[in-house]
């Protein structure tokens, strides 16, 4: 063999051909996806991978050409990425999520979820007997802003409930604030903190409940529980549910972090975190779905009945989807 | 690696004496930031048995692409602001009330969206991160699932949202204030948290089980050498004497004048060259010809040398 002839430089033009295929291909699926790539070139696409991934070793060894070393090194690393990468198409993806993967993840959580109930409700209970014994703790929970207090008469109270004039503009606001209300927030950080052992989510749980239990007792002194619970459930029983869950989902994490079990500690954590990402997202949707029913629902519909109507039939179309059992359609991800 | 073996002390020549110790202390510069660098790189054994190098994002690029997506969903939200307030605003008053209420619809998608959207997506990256040859990968060289985009995504509102609001928020007396800024340390933890470990992760990476890795796309440039570099340019022969002056290193700064450079760089470094390997510049005779010969002739040389195990990595190695 002729040794004037560079190997580094034999071992490119043999090679090169099919990097810049791979290239193509991989550039192309990544711009336009999988279904942009033809028969052909699926089925070259193992073999030039692995092609390129031996080149990638052999240069290393052979060549001093920084430009081929670091082209074959990010053109290896897209490829893999492509041929080991997710493969479902997004639309697919959230069909699954809403036939399987939410309810699932959400009946999976069920004591995490009874907990967050327990935090949240429990709290709720206390203020509400303990504003009822005394109203002045009214005034522990709550600022002054507030019309809704203790000192209102039963006449604005009964009024704050139902909306004698609307049109879209207003409707359009209250379903606007709502996104961004106090409860939405909440929610999302019920999860965030929860790997904090779940302490912050059990406490802002239980301070929600709190504002909600005394903000109820004002209402129930003045004789107009009834007419509050309606007027609250139409949209409460999807938000309340919501915060629940994300409660739940803050949970998961945090009972990851403090009872790992046999796995360690970061891995029992990850995947207590990708099992809790469905929760939370399903309980944004829930939140959505709240603002909705609060910006026109409540401001449309002024009957206690029908509220009452909605908020039963919106527990049980969420109760049935998330426990209902149901069978498990095979594996796709 | 082969320590610089000092040999010349002082001497007759002060002068030159300096220059080699300046050289030495640039080397060890160099020699830091390739150790600097190489610890961002994690291996990845892919099914084939081959290694991958994937390099960790630094914090400040992280930053960057941050900033680059925060800017750019600020702008999506003033453009849409402002046509929605052009669509409703001859409608009067309820116009604009319409019209803010469609708009902080907008600001809730963007928020909780966006980011969850171009992760999802084909090249795991925000536009931000694409700028910066970003994208999300897997921590533990697995598939990126859709779950794992969401959780790190949701982690955003602790790292961000919480510290801005809390910036934002103001403090009404000495107490709030205080609460004010124990909350604004506490939530620091968490927007420093990537400076404070290896992989440089962020809360949000945390959980979800994932890392940034920097990915850039790089093209595939024309090779400098000829297939017998040897034959064609005759008029250059070196001697194993005059290819030993260089190691490895060179090569590559070498390989990036060549690539890369002005023609006065090039004439200074050819002229550089000579100067150490004893050659006189022959009549006529063309810079970057000389420098793609010797560039071809020392590449050769240190391929060679490197089938047989040696790699001297730069012209301090002496190899013992």
């Amino acid at each position: 063999m002729n040794d004037r002839v560079m190997k580094s430089y034999r071992f490119r033009e043999e090679r090169q051909d099919d990097w810049t295929r791979l290239d193509q291909i991989v550039t192309r699926a990544e711009k336009r996806g999988v279904r942009a790539l033809s028969d052909e070139e699926m089925t070259a696409l193992p073999a030039l991978y692995r092609q390129a991934v031996s080149s990638l070793s052999m240069a290393r060894s052979i060549s001093l050409d920084q430009n081929v070393l670091a082209y074959l090194e990010t053109l290896c690393a897209r490829a893999y990425f492509f041929v080991y990468g997710t493969r479902v198409s997004i639309g697919r993806r959230i069909a699954q999520y809403f036939r399987r993967d939410w309810p699932a993840s959400v009946s999976a959580a069920l004591w995490p979820t009874v907990l967050a109930a327990l935090c949240l409700f429990g709290g709720a209970a206390l203020a509400f007997f303990l504003c009822m014994q005394d109203m002045e703790w009214y005034w522990t929970f709550h600022q002054g802003w507030d019309s809704r207090n203790p000192d209102a008469s039963v006449e604005h109270l009964r009024e704050t409930l139902y909306t004698e004039d609307t049109d879209i503009a207003d409707m359009l606001a209250a379903f606007a604030a709502q996104l961004f209300s106090h409860n939405s927030g909440i929610a999302i950080f019920a999860f965030a903190l929860g790997f904090c052992f779940g302490m912050p989510t059990a406490i802002l749980l239980i301070y929600n409940g709190v504002y909600l239990g005394s903000f109820y007792a004002v209402f129930w002194d003045k004789g107009l529980g009834f007419e509050l619970t309606g007027w609250l459930l139409i949209h409460g029983v999807t938000e309340l549910f919501a915060i629940v869950l994300a409660g739940a989902a803050g949970f998961m994490i945090g009972g990851a972090v403090a009872f790992p079990g046999t796995k360690s500690r970061m891995q029992s954590m990850r995947d207590a975190g990708n099992e809790a990402a469905l929760v939370i997202i399903g309980a944004v949707l829930m939140l959505f779905i709240a603002a909705l029913l609060e910006g026109f629902g409540r401001q449309l519909i002024n009957s206690d009945v029908t509220r009452y109507v909605i908020a039963v039939s919106t527990l049980a179309f969420w109760l049935a989807y998330f426990y209902w059992p149901r069978q498990r359609p095979e594996e796709t991800r | 690696m082969a320590r610089p073996s000092i040999t010349k002390k002082g001497g007759p020549d002060a002068a030159s004496g300096d220059a080699r110790r300046e050289a030495i202390r640039r080397r060890e510069l160099r020699l830091k930031e390739q150790a600097r660098q190489a610890r961002r790189v994690r291996s990845l054994i892919t099914p084939e048995g081959a290694a991958l190098n994937l390099k960790i994002a630094t914090a400040s690029e992280r930053a960057g692409a941050f900033l680059l997506d925060f800017a750019l969903q600020i702008m999506a939200i003033i453009a849409s602001v402002w046509i929605i307030a052009l669509a409703f605003s001859s409608m009067g008053f309820e116009g604009w009330v319409i019209a803010g209420s469609v708009s902080a619809v907008v600001v809730f998608l963007l928020r909780n969206f966006y980011f969850i959207f171009f992760e999802i997506g084909r090249k795991a990256a925000t536009p931000g991160k694409r700028a910066l040859g970003l994208r999300v990968a897997a921590r533990n060289g697995g598939r990126l699932t859709a779950n794992a985009v969401l959780a790190r995504n949701f982690m955003r509102e602790l790292e961000v949202f919480l510290p801005l609001s809390l910036l934002l928020m103001t403090a009404e007396d000495e107490v709030s204030g205080w609460i004010r800024l124990l909350g604004i340390a506490w939530t620091g933890v968490f927007v420093l948290f990537p400076l404070f470990n290896r992989d440089k992760l962020r809360v949000g990476d945390l959980i979800a089980g994932t890392i940034v890795i920097h990915a850039p796309r790089t093209k595939l440039k024309q090779d400098i050498t000829s297939p017998t570099p040897f034959s064609r340019g005759s008029t250059y022969q070196f001697t194993e004497a005059e290819l030993d002056t260089y190691g490895i290193h060179e090569l590559h700064v070498l390989e990036d004048v060549l690539r890369q450079s002005t023609k006065e760089i090039k004439a200074r470094v050819a002229e550089r060259i000579r100067g150490k390997i004893g050659r006189e510049k022959g009549e006529g005779e063309d810079d970057v010809a000389f420098l793609e010969a010797y560039y071809a002739a020392l590449r050769a040389r240190l391929e060679q040398k490197m089938l047989f195990g040696e790699r001297k990595v730069d012209k301090f190695d002496t190899g013992n």
